[in-house]
C-alpha cells in the first residue's frame, strides 16, 4: 500500500490481537455488515462504482491489517476514518474536485457511534434479501444457482437439467457468486434509509 | 507515476475471488490448485478480504434451502402517492380565487411581533394553530398570527415554514415586494439583496408581486422560484436538492458541485468572519460536501488540504488563494 491513512486522525483503538483464522471470522462479523453504509459514504464522493469498490477493497485490507495488530474497538468509526483518509489521499492524487471525504463524519448522517447492523437482525432479513437478490440475477444464472443451492444438485446434474456443459455451469455459478456478494453486502438496505 | 505497481481493480480481484470459490465449490480440488489458491490468498489482504466476502455471501445463500422451492418473483408494491397532494390541489383552486381580496393591505406594515436571530443563530417559532417557522442565521420576521389572520413578514434572511392548512385563513408571507400564499404547505423563503427564493417542499403555494409586474406562480413540491423586482422564474428540483437546502436546520451546509466562491458566500452568512476567495480560477473550483455551518475554520482547512490553497487570516477575514 502506498496510501497509508493518516493515523493521527483515527480514533484510538484498543483490544487484543487476533489469530489468522480469527481474522476472517472477525471481518465477516464486524466489518462486512458495514459495507452498505460504507459504499453509501464512498459514493458521495466517487460517482463511479468501480472507484468506490476500489476504495472499499483498500479499506478492508487496511482495517484487517490494523486488526492483525490490535482489534479496533469500536469498529465502525475506525472503518469510516480509514475510508475518509483513503478518500483524501485519492482526491489528492487524482485531483478529483470533491471534498465530501473530509467533512466530519458525524455531520454526514452516518452515526459512527451507533453500532453497525446486528447480524441476528440481518439474518432475519436475509431470506427476503436473498430472494430479491436472486431475482436480479440473469435467468439462466439464477436457475443454476437455485439448482445448486436449493435442490443441491451436482454440476453434472445441473448441466443435464439445463442442457449445457459443466463449464457453462461454472460460469453461471461464478457470476452468481460475484453478483450475490455485491447484492447481499453493498446493496443491503440501511437502517434509517430515507426511502 | 507514483505507484510502481498499478493497484488491482476491486472488480478484478472480486471476480478472481469468485472464480476461486467456484473452483472449490466444484470439488476435485488438487494439491496444485490448493498451492495456487494459497499463493493468491497470501498475495495481499485485498485478495483475502475479497474471498472472505464472496464466500460469506455464498454461504448465506444456503439459507434459501429452507424454502425448499424455486423462487417466485415478489411484486414490489408500488409507492403510494401522498393523499395530501390531491387535497392540496382542491384547496388551491379555492384560495386562488379568493387571492385578490384586500390585496393592498398585505403589503402594508402593520404593528406585529418581531423575532430575529443573530449571525449564526437559529430559532423555531411555534404558533397556536400548530404552524411552525424555523429561522435561519441573521433573520428578521414580524408576525401577526391570530385566529382570523395569519401573516408573517420576512424582512431579512431565511425561514422554513411548516403551515397547518386552513382554507379559510391562508397563511401569507410577505417578503419585500412579493407575497407567498400558503395553501397547506412546507416551504423555504430566503431573502437576499434584490433577490427572493421560494422553495416548495410540500403542498402548494402561490407567489405574486405587489406591483403586479409578473403573473402569479403556483408552486408544486420541488419547485424553486427565484424572483427579482421584475422577474420570476420557477425551476423543478430533485427532492435531494430541497433536503440540502434545509441542511441548516441541522446546522449544516450542503454543497454539491458548488463553486468555492458560492460556498464562501454561504459560510459568510453564518459568521462575522468573512471568507474571501482570491483569483478567478480558485473561485471556480467546485466542492462537494457537508459542513457545519458555524465551522468555517474546518472548511478552510479542508480547502487548503484538497486544493493546496494558502489561507491568510486577518482581523475579520480569511483570504484563500493559490
Amino acid at each position: 500500500m502506498t496510501d497509508t491513512p493518516d493515523r493521527s486522525r483515527e480514533p484510538t483503538h484498543t483490544g487484543t490481537s487476533m489469530s489468522a483464522s480469527g481474522l476472517e471470522e472477525w471481518f465477516v462479523r464486524e466489518v462486512l455488515p458495514l459495507e452498505a453504509a460504507l459504499m453509501q459514504f464512498l459514493r458521495r464522493s466517487l460517482r463511479n462504482k468501480d472507484d468506490a469498490d476500489d476504495v472499499c477493497q483498500d479499506v478492508y485490507a487496511l482495517v484487517c491489517e490494523a486488526a492483525q495488530q490490535k482489534q479496533p474497538h469500536p469498529v465502525k468509526p475506525f472503518v469510516f476514518t480509514v475510508a475518509r483518509n483513503l478518500l483524501i489521499n485519492r482526491v489528492r492524487r487524482d485531483q478529483i474536485v470533491s471534498i465530501e471525504a473530509v467533512a466530519d463524519l458525524d455531520v454526514l448522517g452516518i452515526a459512527v457511534d451507533e453500532p453497525g447492523p446486528d447480524r441476528s437482525v440481518m439474518a432475519r432479513q436475509d431470506l427476503h434479501r436473498l430472494q430479491a437478490a436472486l431475482e436480479h440475477l440473469p435467468p439462466r444464472c439464477r436457475q443454476a444457482v437455485v439448482l445448486r443451492k436449493i435442490d443441491g444438485l451436482s454440476y453434472r446434474e445441473i448441466a443435464a437439467r439445463m442442457g449445457i456443459g459443466e463449464d457453462t455451469v461454472s460460469e453461471y455459478l461464478t457470476h452468481g457468486m460475484f453478483a450475490l456478494a455485491d447484492m447481499l453486502n453493498a446493496d443491503a438496505p440501511q437502517k434509517g434509509d430515507a426511502s | 507515476m507514483s505507484d510502481p505497481v498499478a493497484p488491482e481493480r476491486a472488480k478484478d480481484v472480486r471476480a478472481a475471488a469468485a472464480a476461486w470459490l467456484e473452483r472449490r465449490e466444484r470439488g476435485a480440488w488438487s494439491n496444485d490448485q490448493q498451492t495456487a489458491f494459497d499463493a493468491w490468498m497470501n498475495a495481499s489482504l485485498q485478495h483475502r478480504t475479497a474471498y472472505w466476502r464472496v464466500a460469506d455471501a455464498w454461504h448465506r445463500t444456503d439459507r434459501l434451502r429452507v424454502l425448499g422451492a424455486p423462487m417466485r418473483a415478489q411484486a414490489a408494491s408500488p409507492k403510494k402517492t401522498a393523499p395530501w397532494l390531491f387535497r392540496g390541489m382542491a384547496a388551491a383552486l379555492v384560495v386562488a380565487m379568493a387571492g385578490g381580496v384586500a390585496y393592498k393591505t398585505y403589503f402594508a406594515n402593520p404593528a406585529a411581533k418581531t423575532y430575529s436571530t443573530t449571525i449564526g443563530g437559529r430559532e423555531t417559532l411555534a404558533f397556536a394553530d400548530g404552524s411552525e417557522i424555523d429561522l435561519n442565521t441573521d433573520t428578521v420576521v414580524r408576525t401577526a398570527v391570530s385566529r382570523d389572520k395569519r401573516m408573517v413578514w420576512l424582512d431579512k434572511g431565511e425561514a422554513y415554514f411548516r403551515i397547518k392548512h386552513d382554507a379559510a385563513h391562508p397563511f401569507v408571507v410577505i417578503a419585500g415586494g412579493h407575497r407567498v400564499t400558503d395553501l397547506g404547505t412546507q416551504f423555504i423563503v430566503r431573502r437576499e439583496e434584490g433577490r427572493l427564493e421560494v422553495s416548495l417542499v410540500e403542498g402548494r403555494a402561490q407567489v405574486d408581486a405587489a406591483n403586479g409586474s409578473v403573473r402569479p406562480e403556483t408552486l408544486k413540491p420541488g419547485d424553486v422560484l427565484v424572483a427579482t423586482a421584475t422577474t420570476m422564474a420557477v425551476t423543478k428540483k430533485a427532492p435531494a436538492v430541497l433536503t440540502d437546502k434545509l441542511g441548516w436546520r441541522q446546522g449544516v451546509i450542503v454543497f454539491r458541485h458548488t463553486t468555492l466562491a458560492d460556498a464562501a458566500a454561504e459560510f459568510n452568512r453564518y459568521s462575522n468572519t468573512q471568507l474571501v476567495i482570491k483569483g478567478g480560477e480558485t473561485a471556480h473550483l467546485t466542492v462537494v460536501g457537508t459542513f457545519r455551518a458555524n465551522d468555517m475554520t474546518s472548511f478552510v482547512e479542508v480547502a487548503q488540504t484538497i486544493f493546496g490553497l494558502k489561507a491568510a487570516r486577518r482581523d475579520n477575514e480569511i483570504v484563500l488563494s493559490r
